[in-house]
């Protein structure tokens, strides 16, 4: 029995991994783009938000959710190239402005998704990968929306193209000396400004997957905060994008854990497991600040850093 | 203030028509003059939950002449609201307030009653008891009622007996709708269980998915919730071929394929009795509840998931609650084993307001 039930929270943390960590890693990659060239966005709850109404929306509108998608990357795309154009400008504080971008996002979403929250709008399909293994439980951990893929696909590129390629360099060479990138001829501000709409972009398709995905619908309560503490996840993963996979990964698992305890039937202290993808991100952020390379990684243009 | 001694458990048997007569003698300020109704609600108006069951009751008011009613949505159980009512009261010159979620009510709306007593907040919680400011009060219908219409289907609908239960907080009224469920599957299957998940907030979709997946992972084959907005778990249900019971407003089109029955509120009825009562410059009572038996409640049409057997039983059951038929009759036991229910339980005694245990046969802790 207590075996069976240890198997069963186990096979509930490898699906909450799977089924929740996807927003967690568009949004995360998003602002480790963003951080590697020395610019902070807090914004990115307002894409993720924005994001999920108008993928919503969008996918109601033309049936095909993948548009829906594509939208939501647009318009995080436009929040981020907001978020850019305006950092751009002399004295202005980047935590600032994405403290506004993200109210001005879900505030842009409320208004514009009041009606989209009643209708049934088309969602992506699921790859079912767990089929054969006979398990009900296990087949439903095991059904994975091809974003988590593109997902996972995209950090590795990421990473190989931060270490391997001209544009990484540029962008890593922004984030650490901007004193530096100007002596070799490169736009800061250019520079910056790409990457922060494309981290926009990320955190958009994000949303799309929120509302068309899991848990699948629109609402305002959707996100509850989950772009926040992807923002956290970048610094917790110490602005590596294959890190931040692992972190929203773990992030997933964690949060199946308060559900999934109550259901083979530990139930007292649920208020404690549901608060455990927290306490357990605190602690290993505070476990891994501690190390002397952690400051190593930090974008030397921070402006938290500076 | 002798005559605020009436017991409420007489006001309720009095029934929604007879409460208007025996309303007690605190009357709007300016009863004649028009009413300007401010309405609060913690969440969006069209939630297929909590605030779409107010807000679209709400529209009978704002057909009653010499009534303008404003709203405020997205209303956090905070400071805000006490904001959110006094700029009403303030700018919108509101006098009749309506405060729809159950965390407004202590400190914030007794807080203002007592500071402008010439408005009248009215809560939508079995919250309000003598000793608190006369111009407030408290409206409330018994939705376990339609939780236990909902466990008598279900208990006829499920192969297995095993339901499943997303509720948000242990507070009272969601523990008596766990409850009632489970009493009322047990009526038609005697060996049906409730396992519970309580996700801990009134509005989280994300843990309202995983829960209801951890609940079907688990083996139930209906699902039910208390939660603000049930879109999630009905859905998230529904793409996994479980059949679920809905609460709070009609979660049918959601699940073609599943769906049983649901409880929802009519507060209609309430508000149609206070549009009434403004209308004639007549007073407002302090406390309003009921169930079925005044026409406070009712149960969703039923769906594709609801058995012919279900049909019959569950209308049978609504017929006993008509009636004012016991739902709680003992001698009944908690999860730990406690006999917590002796004899039979008038449906509205207030003794099950402060319920604060899970019946046997819930799987579940509330701590």
């Amino acid at each position: 029995m207590m075996e069976s039930a240890f198997i069963t929270v186990l096979i509930a943390m490898l699906g909450g991994a799977i089924r929740v960590s996807t927003p967690f890693m568009f949004v995360a990659l998003g602002e480790c783009l963003t951080e590697k060239s020395g610019r902070i966005n807090l914004g990115l709850e307002g894409n993720l938000v924005l994001g999920a109404m108008v993928a919503y929306a969008i996918s109601f509108h033309t049936g095909n959710p993948w548009i829906g998608v594509l939208a939501a990357g647009g318009s995080g795309l436009i929040l981020g190239a907001l978020h850019g154009y305006i950092c751009k400008l002399p004295k202005v504080n980047d935590i600032a402005v994405g403290i506004a971008i993200m109210s001005f996002g879900t505030g842009v979403a409320f208004f514009f998704g009041k009606p989209y929250i009643q209708p049934s709008a088309p969602r992506l399909d699921a790859i079912h990968l767990g089929d054969w293994t006979g398990n009900p439980a296990l087949a439903q951990a095991l059904q994975v929306n091809p974003l988590f893929f593109v997902g996972i696909i995209l950090a590795v590129a990421m990473s190989w193209a931060f270490a391997n390629t001209r544009w990484g360099l540029i962008v890593r060479m922004t984030g650490d000396s901007a004193a530096s990138a100007k002596a070799m001829g490169v736009s800061v501000d250019w520079v910056r400004f790409l990457a922060t709409a494309a981290g926009g972009f990320l955190a958009g398709v994000g949303g799309a997957f929120l509302s068309l995905y899991y848990p699948g619908s629109w609402n305002q309560g959707l996100s509850s905060g989950q772009g926040l503490m992807a923002v956290a996840l970048v610094i917790f993963a110490r602005w590596d994008p294959i890190r931040c996979i692992w972190a929203a990964l773990l992030f997933g698992a964690a949060g199946a854990i308060g559900p999934s305890l109550q259901s083979v039937g530990i139930s007292q202290g649920y208020y404690f497991f549901n608060a455990a993808p927290y306490i357990l991100t605190l602690f290993i952020m505070i476990a891994s600040a501690r190390s002397k390379g952690a400051a190593r990684e930090v974008p030397g243009e921070l402006s938290i850093t500076k | 203030m002798s005559r605020l001694n009436l017991s409420r458990r007489s006001l309720l048997k009095a029934g929604a028509a007879g409460l208007a007569a025996a309303a007690l003698p605190m009357g709007l300020a300016r009863a004649q003059s028009p009413i300007v109704l401010g309405a609060v609600y913690v969440g969006p108006r069209d939630d297929f939950g909590w605030n779409q069951a107010h807000a679209t009751a709400m529209e009978i008011l704002k057909t009653v002449p010499g009534v303008t009613v404003i709203e405020e949505e997205n209303v956090p159980e905070t400071d805000a609201v006490s904001q959110s009512m006094e700029s009403m009261i303030n700018l919108d010159g509101a006098n009749l307030i309506l405060a729809t979620s159950f965390g407004y009510y202590s400190p914030f709306v007794v807080e203002l009653a007592k500071k402008y007593p010439d408005v009248q907040f009215r809560h939508a919680a079995p919250l309000w008891k003598e000793g608190d400011p006369a111009n407030a009060g408290s409206y409330f219908c018994y939705l376990n009622q339609g939780h236990y219409v909902d466990g008598v289907a279900a208990g006829l609908s499920s192969p297995t007996g095993k339901l499943g239960f997303v509720a948000a907080k242990p507070i009272p009224s969601v523990l008596s709708n766990i409850n009632s469920f489970l009493l009322g599957a047990k009526k038609t299957n005697p060996a049906a269980t409730v396992q519970v998940i309580f996700t801990g907030e009134w509005s989280m979709p994300v843990r309202e998915a995983e829960a209801t997946n951890a609940l079907i992972d688990a083996g139930c084959d209906v699902i039910t919730c208390h939660v603000d907005g049930p879109k999630v778990v009905v859905e998230t249900a529904e793409g996994r071929g479980v059949k679920t019971c809905g609460h709070n407003a009609s979660q049918a089109p959601l699940a073609p394929n599943g769906f049983i029955t649901g409880a929802e509120y009519k507060w209609s009825t309430i508000y149609a009795m206070y549009a009434d009562l403004l209308a004639k410059g007549e007073p407002l009572p302090n406390f309003v509840a009921g169930g079925y038996h005044n026409d406070m409640l009712q149960n969703s049409p039923y769906g594709a998931g609801a058995t012919p057997e279900a049909i019959a039983a569950a209308d049978a059951a609504i017929a006993d609650l008509k009636a004012s038929k016991p739902i709680y009759v003992g001698p009944l036991k908690d999860n730990a084993g406690n006999v917590v229910i002796e004899g039979e339980m008038d449906n509205y005694d207030p003794v099950l307001d402060g319920m604060n245990y899970l019946l046997e046969g819930v799987v579940g802790s509330i701590t």
